[in-house]
């Protein structure tokens, strides 16, 4: 066990590599360019002969990704990270990825958009994580850390649901988190090897070939495709689910959010519970599968459920859907790369109560 | 209509010349004795029908490729990129193990391949729309950094799967679907000479011009990936292998017409041969060595 002062950046990096990544392909964009700065001055000293290790700086974001799925379909573990614009580039490889059923590990450090926005943080990218993103039905495992621990955890967790399910997992944090410091300890993780029969590392006799595509020109044929991925995601999703909940036993009112914004509703909550007002935390860690079920469970207990975005709503979407009308459900967010206070959030909390004379 | 009214034209008679008598005589000889295997496909290919055009270069050039690899014993080791375009299936007809790389991508995808298995043989398979339009950018920076790959890019002026648009490497006053009254440098430029393009990056080792529309030729194009698959063993930068290749459909021509084309106007604008070759110092480790 080793505890260090280190940025979430830093930690995600420091924990691939002790997560046994092979390859990690990027190009540089604030806010998480230390990732790749720092593995690229870190796994050199890890690449031997016995185990190339590789770090490299790709001419853009599509470049990357699409080394991820060379690297990934020979069997090896690759990830990528980048932020919002670079990811928005990667759209079109993390399909190819999924399609093809490539474990990889891909990153985004969400800064606050559309366009190039700005290089602040923000959530503004839930819908291209979870939705899809990119073309055609598929589905990203999406974990979304809070704090600078579950950078580096993430990535363990991440690399074996990745090779668990033979499916793109990508975690989804934000500026705020990738750019502070906090304590994280390193634990002894050790890399579960997978067998992965169907990767290309040449075809020996015994063997057929092996090939990777995500191409079936047969409807028939690809349809039977998307029904694997399907029976796949149900499998993820009956396994995989991750929440936190923060004094919810008691709860009256129950902040949902996830990331930054989830830090900043467990202070609110606590302030809350300070004015009187029996206040919880629901924190979804996986926003895909989403915990739809104990959201539900929870919309029994409560009088009004508050999600807190970095965007203009996103989640809330998710939200309504879970409590299928049995409680409230209202959404307050900021933009544009500013973050709400804590008691910013407390008060809206007690107008919504007082307006709505839910008490 | 009557069975009566069908005739069948002879278009010609067939002319005993001295080889194909010749030809008859081992035959009707053999077929007393035993067969005397003198040509076979290469094992490195599969037994399906290939889905390309009469005519068409691509089931060529997967037939040399895969022959080269058999020839060097190497298909443990090789590890085959394909395109998107008429070739994307080119995994179906090559006995190794294969990446189908998204449009244009093919070049980023071998280097996520390369470098982590830098001992085996990688290589693209790319046309020119791929290659040189969508993927230029991949195409350029995998090369500027002498990725120690084959590029095999088969140039044929046209978008064949999508049926006939215009590519980079398009002529001067070609007619496509996307430029039906002939390509119009004043608004859509020149074509692309690629080979001459990236030989000038230092991380091209070997860049070398083909075509397969006859004998010749195509013993020629064979040499040349054998050499560019050979390569890989020093280490030295990306061999970039163009071979102009034909499109009788989209070129609206006969296969024959289409590969004379080849010689009467294509190799004007792409002119065949070597355009850069490994320095002979560069190459010793191969000639000391031999084999792996």
């Amino acid at each position: 066990m080793e505890t260090k002062l280190m940025k979430g950046n830093e930690a995600l990096a420091e924990a691939a590599i002790q997560a046994g990544c092979d390859a990690y392909f990027g190009y540089p964009i604030t806010p998480q360019s230390e990732v790749l700065e720092y593995l690229a001055r870190e796994i050199p000293k890890y690449n031997t002969k016995e185990h190339i290790r590789v770090v490299l700086q790709a001419e853009s974001e599509i470049a990357s990704i699409n080394m991820v799925y060379g690297a990934a379909g020979a069997g090896f573990r690759a990830m990528t990270s980048s932020s919002s614009p670079g990811i928005s580039l990667m759209q079109e490889g993390i399909s190819y990825i999924a399609g093809a059923e490539l474990p990889c590990l891909i990153v985004n450090v969400n800064r606050a958009g559309p366009g190039l926005g700005t290089i602040q943080p923000g959530q503004g990218d839930y819908f291209q994580a979870t939705k899809g993103g990119g073309h055609g039905d598929y589905k990203l495992i999406v974990l979304a850390p809070s704090s600078v621990q579950e950078m580096a955890d993430f990535v363990f967790l991440g690399f074996d649901l990745a090779d668990k399910y033979r499916n793109p997992v990508m975690i989804l944090s934000d500026g705020a988190i990738g750019q502070m410091m906090e304590k994280v300890t390193f634990g002894n993780y050790t890399a579960h090897k997978t067998d992965k029969p169907w990767a290309t590392t040449g075809k020996p006799p015994t063997r057929d070939r092996n090939y990777i595509t995500s191409l079936h020109i047969q409807p028939e044929k690809l349809e039977l495709s998307n029904l694997k991925l399907v029976e796949k995601y149900k499998e993820i999703t009956k396994n995989e689910i991750r929440f936190e909940e923060v004094m919810t036993e008691d709860a009256e009112y129950i902040f949902v959010a996830y990331g930054l914004s989830a830090r900043i509703c467990h202070k609110a909550a606590i302030i809350a519970r300070e004015r009187g007002i029996k206040a919880g935390m629901f924190r979804p860690i996986t926003l895909y599968p989403y915990p739809y079920k104990r959201l539900n469970e929870l919309a029994e207990k409560v009088k009004l459920m508050l999600t807190i975005e970095l965007n203009a709503g996103q989640m809330v979407e998710d939200v309504r859907l879970a409590v299928n009308g049995k409680v409230p459900v209202e959404f307050y967010g900021r933009l544009g790369g500013m973050i709400p206070t804590p008691e910013e959030i407390v008060n809206k909390l007690e107008n919504l109560i007082s307006n709505k004379n839910v008490n | 209509m009557s069975t009566e009214d069908i005739t069948i034209e002879k278009t010609a008679d067939l002319k005993i010349s001295p080889e194909n008598e010749l030809h008859t005589c081992a035959l009707a000889e053999s077929q007393e004795d035993e067969y005397t295997l003198v040509y076979e496909k290469p094992h490195t290919l599969l037994e399906v029908n290939m889905h390309y055009c009469p005519g068409c270069a691509h089931s060529l050039v997967h037939k040399l490729i895969m022959e080269a690899v058999e020839e060097l014993n190497i298909q443990e080791d090789t590890i085959g990129v394909a395109p998107v375009g008429c070739a994307v299936f080119a995994y179906h007809y090559m006995n190794i193990d294969m990446q189908e790389a998204a449009h244009g991508r093919a070049t980023a995808v071998a280097t996520g391949i390369k470098r982590l298995m830098p001992d085996k043989y990688v290589f693209t398979y790319q046309g020119d729309g791929d290659l040189a339009a969508i993927g230029m950018a991949e195409t350029i920076h995998a090369i500027n950094r002498g990725e120690n790959i084959m590029i095999v890019f088969i140039n044929n002026a046209v978008y064949g799967m999508t049926s006939g648009q215009m590519a980079p490497t398009s002529l001067v006053g070609m007619k496509t679907t996307t430029s039906p009254f002939g390509r119009d440098p004043a608004v859509y430029g020149y074509p692309i000479k690629v080979s001459e393009l990236i030989a000038q990056l230092p991380g091209a080792f070997y860049v070398s011009r083909h075509t397969v529309n006859k004998n010749t030729s195509v013993r020629k194009a064979k040499k040349a990936i054998i050499n560019a698959l050979n390569y890989q063993k020093l280490n030295k930068g990306t061999c970039f292998v163009e071979i102009i290749g034909n499109c009788p459909s989209n070129w609206k021509m006969t296969p024959i017409e289409a590969n004379n084309f080849i010689d009467e106007v294509m190799v004007k604008t792409f002119p065949l041969g070597d355009i850069k070759l490994p320095k002979p110092e560069d190459l010793i480790p191969i000639n000391q060595n031999g084999d792996k």
